[in-house]
C-alpha cells in the first residue's frame, strides 16, 4: 500500500481559546481527488489553512510525504509543493490579473504549469490580463485564483468552497475543466457546501462535523443517509 | 440560578479601599510629619500620576493615543500666568478657570485632529502641540520665547507665610491626584465607563451595539484635556517660571508619562500608580545618568510593551487575580443557598 | 520679486520634505506602521554622515555610498529584531515602541555627539548658483529636489515594475494570502524597512549639508515628513512630493512676511488641508 501523500493524525487547531479541530484523522492518497464536506462551522477551511500553514499545529500533527509539516510556516509549505486556493479567492485587489498569475509562480517549482497554459486553460484571462484582478467576475475571478495556485506547479492543491457565490453555469465549467486540472498526478481535495459536485469528482469522501470527523466513504457507493446523517449529526 | 449573586466588588478591593483610605489621611498630614524636600517630591508625584491617570484614559480606554497632551499642560500654565497677572485672579481661581478654557480649546482642537485616526492622530496632537508653543512663544505680554516667571505679589497672596504656601501647593497637588483618580474611577463605573471600556475592548463590536464612538470619544478628549491643563496650571504654580520650551516640552509632559503608564500597565486605573511609583523610584536612584536614565527608560519601555504589554500591574493581576478598583463584576456562589 | 523668490526657494524645500516623507509613506503602505522614530532616524543618518566625512575625509555626497548601505542594513535588523513582533491589529505596540526607539536614538546621539549643532561641508557646492533672470537658483536646492523626483520615481518603478514591488503590494493587500505564494512576510517587510532608511539617509546627509542639526530635531523633521504626506495624500508618492512643495511654499512665504513665522506658516497650512480635505488632495488609500 502506497504512503499517503498526506498524513493528517490527531489534529488540534485553535482560534485563541476557541477550538476548532478535535484531533482530526484523515489521508490524501497520491493522485487522488478526495472530497470534504460539512455544514458551516464544521471545520473544513479550518482544516485547509492548518494544511497549508496559515496556523499552528502540532509538527507530526501533519505529515506531507511522511515529512512533519504541522509547525511550518505557509510560505514554506508553498514551497515544497502545496497550494492552496482560498475561501473566496482572495486575489490581490493591487495586482493585475498577470501579477497574480506571475506572483503564484514565484516559489519557481518545475511542471506543466506556466503563464502560457493557464492562458491556454482560461483564454479569458489573457484577455484580461492587465486589468486589476478584482474588477473581474465573480467566475473569472475564480480562474484567476485557480490559475494562480496552479502556477506554483503544486504536487497537492487544495481547493477551498470554489462554487461559493458564483452562478450555476460558472459552477459548472469550471467543474468540467477540473480533470484537465488535476490530471497528470496532481492530489487534489477539494472542500464544498455542493454535496453532489463534490462527490461527482472524487473518489473518496470525509464528512466532517463540529471539528470532528464523522464519515469516511467511497464517492461512488455512499448512500444519501449516510451523509445526511454524517452532516447533520442526527443519530 | 439561585445560590449566586452579583457583586462589583471582591475582599482585596474591600482591603485596598481601607489600606487607601489610610494611606490618604497619612498624606494629608504630611506638612506636620514631612520635611520640604520631601513634599515638594510627593507633589510632584501627585501631579505626575495625574497626568498618567489621564493619558492612560485617554489611550488605554479611549484609544485616543496622543504624544501632544503637552500643549494642555503649557496651556494651563500660561493661562494661569495670565489670568492671574492680567485678569487679577487670585491663583486657585484661575487654576479652575484654566480647566474650563482648557475645555474651550479642546473642541476645535478635536473638530481638527478627530480627522486623523491611530498613528497619525498621535503625530497629529504633536503638531497641535507645536503651534501652541510657537503660538505662545509670540506672546511678548508673556515674556516670548524665553518666558517669564510669577510675579511675587501674586505668589504671595497665595497664602500668608513660606511653610503655609509650600502646605497649600502640596494640598493642591494631592487633592489633583485624588481627584483625578477619583473622577476616572467614577467615570469607568459609569454608563459612559462601560461603553469605553467596550470601545478599548473591541472598537467595532461596541459600535455594532450602538455605542456613540466619536461622541464617547470627543467627550473623554474634553474631559482629559480640562484636567490636563489643570494640572499644567499646578505645575507652573510650582515652578513660578514659565517659558515656551518648558511648557510644551515633550520630554517631560509627553515622553515620561507614556512611559510611566506603559511600564505599569495601559487600561487599568492601578497601573498608572504603580508606573508613577516605579518611575519616581527609578529616577531618585539614577537620574545623575541624564541621557543614560532616559535610554533606559526607552529600553524598559520596549521591552515591556514586547513581552509583557500589560506592563507590571498586568503581571501581577493575571497572576494573583487580584483588583484592588472594583471595576468588574463577579458572580459570586452564595454557600447558604444551596447549589 | 521676493514673492516669487519665496516661492521658488519653498519648492525646493519641499524636495526636501518629500524625501523626508517618502520612507515614511512606503512604510505605512507596506505594513500599515508609522514610524514615531523616523526624523530621529533622519538625524542618526546626518550624524552617520558627519562621522564618515570626518573620519575618511570625503565629500558628504560620497559619504552616501557608506550611509545608504549602512542605513539600510540597520533598517532590516530593526524591522525583524524589533518591529516585525508589534505589528498586528493594536495600534498601541508600534507606536510606544517606535516612541521608545525616538527616546533611545536621541540620547545615544547626545551621548556620542554631544547637543552642539553641527553641520557637513560641501564646499562649493553650498553657495553655488545659477541665475535665472532676476531670480538665483542654489545649486544645492535645485540637486535636492532632483534628487527627491529621480528617489520618488525610482520607488514608484520599484513598487509597480520589480518583483520586489510585487511583494510589497501583495503583502500589504493581504499578509496571509501573500504567504501562500510563499513569500516570507518577515523578510518582505524588512526589505521594506532598509528601502525606507535607504530613502531616509538619502535625506539625512542632504539635511546635514544644507542646515546645522543636532540630536534634538528629530521630532521636527517627522512632522515635516508627516505634514507632506497628510497634505499630499496617503498611499501617492507623487502626491507626498505634492505635499512637500506646498508645505515648503506655505514656510517660505510665512517667512517673507515675519522670520518668525516660518514654522506655524506651515502648521496653518497643514491644519487648512486638513479642515478641508481630510484625505489630503491626491489620496489613494484611507487612513
Amino acid at each position: 500500500m502506497p504512503e499517503p501523500i498526506l498524513q493528517i493524525a490527531g489534529l488540534d487547531a485553535h482560534y485563541g481559546d476557541f477550538q476548532a479541530l478535535f484531533g482530526l484523522d484523515l489521508h490524501v492518497k497520491e493522485g487522488e481527488v478526495l472530497a470534504i464536506i460539512g455544514s458551516n462551522g464544521a471545520g473544513k477551511t479550518t482544516l485547509l489553512r492548518s494544511i497549508s500553514g496559515l496556523m499552528k499545529n502540532g509538527a507530526d500533527q501533519i505529515r506531507y510525504r511522511n515529512a512533519p509539516i504541522g509547525s511550518l510556516r505557509a510560505d514554506q509549505i508553498a514551497a515544497r509543493g502545496i497550494a492552496l486556493v482560498p475561501e473566496g479567492r482572495k486575489l490581490f485587489s493591487s495586482l493585475s490579473v498577470e501579477e497574480n498569475l506571475v506572483l503564484g509562480g514565484r516559489v519557481g517549482r518545475p511542471g506543466p504549469w506556466s503563464l502560457a497554459a493557464v492562458y491556454a486553460l482560461f483564454p479569458i484571462l489573457q484577455d484580461r490580463r492587465h486589468q486589476a484582478s478584482t474588477s473581474l467576475s465573480g467566475g473569472q475571478q475564480q480562474m484567476v485564483a485557480i490559475g494562480r495556485a496552479l502556477m506554483a506547479n503544486p504536487d497537492l492543491i487544495l481547493f477551498d468552497e470554489i462554487s461559493l457565490g458564483l452562478a450555476p453555469i460558472i459552477i459548472k465549467d469550471i467543474y468540467d475543466a477540473l480533470p484537465g486540472i488535476v490530471g497528470g498526478g496532481m492530489s487534489a481535495v477539494i472542500v464544498e457546501q455542493d454535496i453532489s459536485k463534490a462527490l461527482s469528482v472524487s473518489s473518496r469522501v470525509y464528512c466532517l462535523q463540529e471539528g470532528r470527523v464523522s464519515l469516511e466513504a467511497d464517492s461512488r457507493g455512499v448512500s444519501r443517509a449516510d451523509i445526511s446523517r454524517a452532516y447533520f449529526g442526527i443519530e | 440560578m439561585t445560590g449566586t449573586s452579583v457583586t462589583r466588588t471582591s475582599r482585596a478591593a474591600r482591603v485596598a479601599a481601607i489600606l487607601g483610605a489610610v494611606v490618604v489621611v497619612i498624606l494629608i498630614a504630611a506638612p506636620w510629619w514631612a520635611g520640604r524636600a520631601d513634599m515638594r517630591l510627593m507633589g510632584e508625584i501627585f501631579l505626575y500620576l495625574s497626568l498618567a491617570c489621564l493619558w492612560n484614559l485617554l489611550a488605554g480606554y479611549a484609544g485616543l493615543v496622543s504624544v501632544g497632551q503637552q500643549a494642555y499642560v503649557g496651556f494651563g500654565g500660561y493661562m494661569l500666568f495670565a489670568l492671574t497677572m492680567f485678569a487679577g485672579l487670585p491663583p486657585v481661581a484661575a487654576i479652575a478657570i484654566a480647566g474650563v478654557l482648557g475645555a474651550l480649546i479642546s473642541v476645535p482642537v478635536a473638530a481638527l485632529i478627530f480627522r486623523l485616526r491611530g498613528a497619525y492622530f498621535a503625530i497629529g496632537t504633536w503638531v497641535i502641540a507645536e503651534v501652541f508653543r510657537l503660538a505662545f512663544a509670540q506672546a511678548s505680554a508673556l515674556g516670548g520665547g524665553s518666558g517669564t516667571s510669577l510675579p511675587t505679589s501674586i505668589v504671595r497672596s497665595l497664602a500668608d507665610g513660606r511653610s503655609a504656601r509650600e502646605s497649600l501647593s502640596y494640598w493642591l497637588a494631592l487633592g489633583m491626584g485624588l481627584a483625578v483618580i477619583a473622577a476616572v474611577f467614577l467615570l469607568l463605573r459609569s454608563r459612559r465607563g462601560l461603553a469605553l471600556t467596550a470601545i478599548r475592548d473591541n472598537e467595532l463590536a461596541a459600535g455594532s451595539l450602538g455605542i456613540d464612538i466619536w461622541r464617547t470619544k470627543f467627550v473623554v478628549y474634553v474631559i482629559v484635556s480640562a484636567l490636563t491643563a489643570m494640572v499644567g496650571a499646578l505645575i507652573f504654580l510650582q515652578k513660578l517660571r514659565i517659558s515656551p520650551d518648558a511648557a510644551f516640552s515633550v520630554n517631560d509632559w509627553t515622553a515620561f508619562v507614556i512611559f510611566i503608564v506603559v511600564i505599569g500597565g495601559i487600561g487599568t486605573i492601578e497601573g498608572p500608580i504603580i508606573g508613577t511609583l516605579i518611575f519616581f523610584a527609578l529616577r531618585e536612584t539614577l537620574a545623575d545618568l541624564g541621557t543614560i536614565y532616559l535610554m533606559v527608560l526607552g529600553f524598559v519601555a520596549i521591552i515591556v510593551m514586547l513581552k509583557a504589554p500589560k506592563g507590571v500591574w498586568g503581571l501581577i493581576r493575571d497572576r494573583f487575580d487580584v483588583q484592588f478598583f472594583p471595576l468588574g463584576y463577579r458572580v459570586l456562589r452564595d454557600p447558604k443557598k444551596g447549589p | 520679486m521676493e514673492w516669487a523668490n519665496a516661492i521658488l526657494q519653498g519648492t525646493l524645500l519641499g524636495g526636501l520634505y518629500a524625501l523626508f516623507a517618502a520612507g515614511l509613506s512606503l512604510i505605512f503602505g507596506v505594513m500599515r506602521l508609522v514610524n514615531i522614530a523616523h526624523g530621529d532616524l533622519i538625524v542618526m543618518a546626518a550624524y552617520f554622515g558627519l562621522s564618515t566625512t570626518v573620519m575618511l575625509g570625503v565629500h558628504p555626497l560620497v559619504a552616501l555610498v557608506l550611509v545608504v548601505p549602512a542605513m539600510a542594513g540597520f533598517g532590516y535588523i530593526l524591522q525583524r529584531g524589533v518591529l516585525n513582533h508589534t505589528l498586528g491589529d493594536d495600534i498601541l505596540p508600534p507606536l510606544l515602541v517606535t516612541f521608545g526607539l525616538s527616546v533611545i536614538i536621541q540620547n545615544a546621539l547626545l551621548e556620542a555627539y554631544s547637543a552642539d549643532p553641527q553641520k557637513m561641508n560641501a564646499g562649493a557646492l553650498e553657495t553655488a548658483s545659477i541665475g535665472l533672470g532676476p531670480l538665483a537658483i542654489g545649486v544645492l536646492p535645485l540637486l535636492t529636489f532632483g534628487i527627491a523626483v529621480a528617489v520618488i520615481a525610482g520607488l514608484q518603478w520599484t513598487f509597480y515594475r520589480t518583483a520586489l514591488g510585487r511583494a510589497f503590494r501583495a503583502v500589504s493587500d493581504d499578509q496571509d494570502t501573500a504567504q501562500l505564494m510563499g513569500l516570507n512576510k518577515a523578510h518582505v517587510f524588512g526589505l521594506a524597512m532598509a528601502l525606507a532608511l535607504a530613502v531616509t539617509a538619502i535625506a539625512g546627509v542632504l539635511l546635514g549639508i544644507r542646515t546645522s542639526f543636532d540630536p534634538s530635531i528629530g521630532g521636527g523633521r517627522l512632522i515635516f515628513g508627516f505634514e507632506a504626506v497628510i497634505i499630499g495624500g496617503l498611499g501617492n508618492l507623487w502626491g507626498t512630493l505634492a505635499g512637500g512643495i506646498i508645505l515648503g511654499v506655505a514656510q517660505t512665504l510665512g517667512a517673507a512676511v515675519n522670520p518668525g513665522w516660518q514654522l506655524l506658516a506651515g502648521h496653518v497650512a497643514f491644519l487648512i488641508v486638513l479642515a478641508v480635505r481630510p484625505n489630503g488632495l491626491f489620496p489613494r488609500i484611507s487612513g
